[in-house]
């Protein structure tokens, strides 16, 4: 299945933007944090099309995983 | 520190006094609300001659502690006509608190129409008259100042708008490198103005400085917490590499992101706007991308942007600037914005209220959404310059958006909604809702739980947990906003167990005291409770701790989400 993967401030460094990619069906985030690289305790927030979901969200045909070290602002 | 500097600009007399016994364990926010609560009659006109105006540096400042140097600044504010406390950081808390000054209060007005400036040094503070200056921007002012007493004075200072007691007015404190920080919100830089003062100089030197009582165990705790600051990533490496403004991808992606005056929650063009990109930018065009706004921070977060040639444009180019005039104007061109900040610094606007202020004048067809050039015009010729027009926007959001008819205006108690979405990220709409600031984002900064998955997760989506998690983040960072602290302490202070109680023992070794975790929670439901006690007085009931009413009727895109708090849900708040 198409997933969109969508990296963000360091983990676009010796990565990507963003890119298509596909996956087996009934993959999980797991799989695609492993895919491209980033390890677990790296992870800061996770998003499947806009919203927080665990690493064990089983993703569907066309969903977009946003991917963010820990960040924070004010 | 042991001395309160008190000026009155009624009888233009000065006195040193000595610290009253209550305060001697308040600082920062915790001091200047409980002198305003104390000395201002809540219901007096905040550009009157009741109003006082309160600096003070937090318990910590002027020590070695790292991320120190913050001042605090209150009064009763012309914007919102609640009480009212900014923190900034520069240079002035370090020199105040170096100099013993545990708080300068200024109180009455001049009966005409002579401007003044203060002096402040070891001997006290002298009143001076002032021509040459009034009417000049920021930068001018400091400029001036330097080349007359020297490059290392301190300096507080108003600009045009301050002069002209707008309501969007802020007070700008030098930073380390002569360029500006500023106390941004609630319109602190008309109460100056209208007691016409154009500045306060500081000068330090034979300062008597700061001691500490227990040196030792001092160090052994400044360690723990500096160590603290470096080790989460985000004080340690997401904020010195992007900036606040890293915070544009996750709430565009988060559909939180308060886009074309709070319509949508997603903004195409996020991208040119991102911290990422602002980074590069800067990077490509040699400026600094990451830079500190007083001396002794670690985290560094701030950054100067330049322009293609390597010109100095702006410093402290925020997320809530860059979102403001980017997402919420629509404008995607960085360098407009960046000359956008360079403005609102020289003439001495809140960045935050003119973005949301313009938001609104966009949906009234004053100029159209996505005009960057026209923002600059506006600031610069009509607002910077005080015409009709520039009264009227320089009045803030709510202002605007009466005098134009407009519906959609984000403002709680008057003030302008800042830089989440309060349908999809709930926990900071009750913030917004409870604030005894106004719409402020930092007060209660549920953003870190419900975004960014510091201090655990609260659904942003959902109203499960959010008024506890809003109250709990409102009580610490009242209690943070006394000791000097810059704010972003709190990410690693939420993670890091070690790092509170280092801030504690720090704050213990200074003054010889054995506070704990629990006082610390106390003097900050103090503080909330003293500012609630006064905006009570001041008029304000639980009706005024609402969003406006079109935060409930528009979804907002991509999760359609709309504000669904009952009153009494919101009204919890306060139980405790």
């Amino acid at each position: 299945m198409n997933i969109t993967v969508k990296l963000f401030a360091t983990f676009r460094v010796d990565r990507f933007r963003e890119k298509g990619r596909d996956y087996p069906e009934g993959s999980t985030c797991r799989e695609v944090l492993a895919d491209v690289g980033i390890g677990e305790e790296e992870l800061g927030i996770l998003l499947v099309n806009g919203r927080h979901a665990p690493l064990e969200q089983v993703l569907d045909e066309g969903d977009a995983v946003s991917l963010f070290p820990l960040i924070g602002g004010g | 520190m042991n001395k309160i500097l008190r000026v009155n600009m009624t009888d233009l007399s000065t006195a040193l006094e000595e610290v009253p016994a209550a305060w001697a364990g308040l600082g920062g926010r915790a001091l200047t609300s409980t002198v305003v609560a104390a000395e201002v009659d809540p219901t007096c006109h905040p550009l009157g001659p009741n109003n006082k105006l309160v600096f003070a540096p937090g318990l910590l400042s002027g020590t070695t502690a790292a991320q120190s140097g913050r001042l605090s600044a209150g009064a009763k504010s012309p914007l919102t006509g609640t009480i009212k406390e900014s923190n900034a950081g520069g240079t002035a808390a370090q020199m105040f608190a170096r100099l013993g000054i545990k708080a300068l209060i200024i109180e009455g007005m001049p009966k005409d129409d002579t401007w003044y400036g203060l002096q402040v040094s070891n001997n006290g503070v002298t009143i001076v008259e002032e021509s040459d200056l009034i009417g000049k921007g920021n930068f001018a002012v400091i400029d001036a100042l330097e080349g007359k007493l020297g490059k290392k004075t301190g300096v507080l200072t108003i600009g045009p708008a301050g002069e002209m007691k707008m309501a969007m007015a802020n007070i700008s404190v030098k930073d380390p490198d002569s360029k500006i920080r500023s106390h941004g919100r609630g319109g602190l830089g008309a109460v100056m103005g209208s007691k016409k003062i154009k500045y306060i100089t500081i000068d330090d030197a034979d300062a008597p400085g700061v001691t500490v009582a227990e040196p030792e165990k001092f160090k052994t705790a400044a360690r723990t917490f500096a160590k603290a600051m470096l080790d989460h990533p985000v004080s340690g490496e997401g904020l010195p590499t992007y900036g606040t403004n890293v915070l544009v991808n996750i709430l565009h992606e988060s559909g939180g992101l308060p886009t074309r005056n709070f319509t949508y929650g997603q903004f195409d063009g996020h991208d040119k706007i991102s911290g990422e990109t602002m980074h590069e930018t800067i990077v490509a065009r040699g400026g600094k991308p990451k830079h500190g706004c007083h001396a002794g921070c670690i985290i560094q977060c701030s950054q100067v942007y330049t322009d293609e040639q390597g010109k100095y444009v702006t410093s402290g180019f925020e997320y809530e600037t860059i979102w403001g005039m980017g997402a919420n104007c629509c404008i995607e061109n960085l360098d407009d914005i960046a000359e956008a900040d360079n403005i609102m610094d020289d003439i001495g606007v809140d960045s935050i209220e003119s973005a949301v202020m313009f938001g609104v004048a966009m949906e009234a067809d004053v100029l159209p959404f996505g005009d960057g050039k026209g923002v600059i015009r506006m600031l610069k010729e009509e607002i910077g310059k005080g015409t009709p027009l520039g009264r009227i926007l320089g009045g803030g959001t709510a202002n605007v958006g009466k005098t134009y008819g407009v519906t959609r205006v984000p403002v709680v108690k008057g003030q302008g909604i800042p830089a989440y979405d309060p349908r999809s990220v709930k926990g900071i709409g009750i913030t917004y809702a409870t604030s005894t600031m106004g719409a402020d984002h930092t007060s209660g900064y549920t953003i870190a739980t419900n975004i960014l998955n510091v201090g655990g997760y609260v659904d942003p989506l959902k109203k499960d947990g959010q008024v506890e998690l809003s109250r709990n983040l409102q009580i610490a960072t009242a209690a943070v906003d006394s000791t000097g602290m810059c704010i972003f302490v709190a990410f690693p202070a939420l993670d890091i167990p070690e790092c509170l109680p280092a801030l504690i023992d720090m704050i213990n070794a200074r003054f010889g005291i054995e506070l704990t975790g629990d006082d610390v929670t106390e003097l900050g439901k103090s503080v909330l409770k003293t500012e609630h006690a006064f905006n009570q007085a001041a008029g304000f009931t639980s009706a005024d701790d609402r969003l406006p009413e079109f935060f409930k009727l528009d979804p907002v895109a991509p999760h359609n989400a709309v504000w669904d708090f009952t009153d009494a849900e919101i009204d919890e708040f306060w139980n405790f």
